[in-house]
């Protein structure tokens, strides 16, 4: 088990990919070597201490108590901080893309990257577990793109941005999109230094997804309703999940989108304009 | 399952800190993971000695204490439990509170031997 990115074996290290058109023009794997286990430690002493939890009085034992009070995602959190302040001195605005698979991540970047790309500048991490196929597509509308293969991991860290934003070394006052893997549960946790969580959900899904998976609307800033162009086919109640959201995270701001028809993109693009500027 | 990732986390933490004191083995553990965590403790105990084997934490005592979630309804200040992230104040019935406990994520204390 490699304690580094959790994943189950060698051959699922995290790899970062950067796409250019269908050209792999870099790759490597991120070496975090297992030297820790290395250390050698004697277990002679048997760990007879099980046997008796109450009763620690070894009289050759030295025991050290460290009261450590440390946050257990702390060095995400750092590195996160770092992202942050990256960020804000390049003036440039980072925003953390979650959803649960097939919500159309993917597809409402392509049609803003597509729409907006004469006016801003546009950099973009795509996160999963397997393929370039998300940076590919990202890749032929011709802006900055870098794949994230997670192996068996389930979400993004902040290490992992901090190294794809190093390969990307995005321009100032430009426009970060990271689309983190498809899990509404895990990414919840690890701050990656964004400025704007944005969770999306589409209509296909139920209405009480943000009950159901709470931790991600409640982490999140903003809201977007994808695929509305389908409700005349579907019994979905968008009233409904915008209540259910609510009572989550009240602070919530959403958009009502089809990424497909480009109906409610106009609002959209205008929070995204008026962040840069922020 | 980003239980894992808590787990290397800790287990990373606990490694440096041996490392620091000129290494040692780890005889006990405290953690605090809040009930509103997001972690499930069930999945961290699952994985915990297949993460552990083989590091300063393998063996070692794991005492895990839960916080229940509570919270200050952010427009009459009323302090009420939270079994979910989402329950509502339940004098004013608003959405609006800070949360006070239950979202603890954190490594108390390390006895090292």
């Amino acid at each position: 088990m490699c304690v580094t990115c959790g994943c189950s074996s060698d051959d699922n290290d995290v790899r970062i990919t950067k796409v250019d058109g269908k050209t792999v023009q870099h790759s490597h794997v991120h070496s975090h070597g297992h030297e820790h286990h290395e250390h050698t430690h004697s277990h002679d002493h048997g760990h007879e201490h099980h046997d008796h939890d109450d009763d620690h009085a070894h009289s050759h034992h030295q025991f050290k108590e460290i009261d450590l009070e440390r946050e257990i995602l702390h060095k995400n959190d750092l590195l996160a901080e770092r992202n942050k302040g990256y960020f804000e001195a390049k003036n440039i605005f980072a925003i953390n893309l979650v959803s649960s698979p097939g919500s159309g991540k993917t597809s409402l970047l392509e049609r803003t990257i597509a729409d907006l790309k004469n006016e801003i500048s546009f950099n973009v991490i795509e996160g999963d577990q397997q393929t370039t196929n998300d940076a590919d597509r990202i890749a032929a509308l011709h802006v900055p793109v870098i794949q994230i293969n997670t192996g068996k991991g389930c979400h993004l860290d902040s290490e992992m941005i901090a190294k794809a934003v190093k390969e990307l070394s995005p321009k100032d006052g430009s426009l970060m999109m990271i689309e983190n893997v498809g899990n509404l549960v895990c990414p919840s946790m690890f701050d990656l230094g964004e400025n704007s969580r944005v969770v999306i959900i589409s209509i296909t899904e139920g209405e009480d997804k943000p009950i159901k998976y709470p931790d991600m609307f409640y982490g999140s800033q903003v809201c977007i309703i994808n695929k509305i162009d389908l409700l005349p086919y579907l019994k979905f109640d968008i009233e409904k999940l915008k209540d259910y959201a609510r009572k989550v995270n009240p602070n919530l701001e959403f958009f009502e989108v089809s990424a497909y028809t480009g109906q409610g993109m106009e609002a959209w693009y205008n929070f995204l304009k008026k962040s840069l500027k922020s | 399952m980003h239980e894992l990732s808590i787990v290397t986390s800790i287990i990373k933490t606990a490694e440096k800190e041996v490392e620091t004191i000129g290494g040692g083995q780890i005889a006990e553990i405290y953690l605090e993971i809040g009930k509103l965590s997001g972690v499930e403790i069930q999945s961290l105990n699952f994985i915990w000695d297949l993460c552990a084997k083989d590091t300063v934490l393998q063996d070692s005592k794991v005492t895990i204490m839960e916080p229940e979630g509570s919270a200050k309804c952010a427009e009459c200040d009323t302090e009420f439990k939270l079994e979910k992230i989402y329950d509502s104040c339940p004098k004013c019935h608003s959405p609006f509170k800070n949360i006070i406990s239950g979202k603890e994520l954190k490594i108390k204390k390390l006895i090292i031997n």
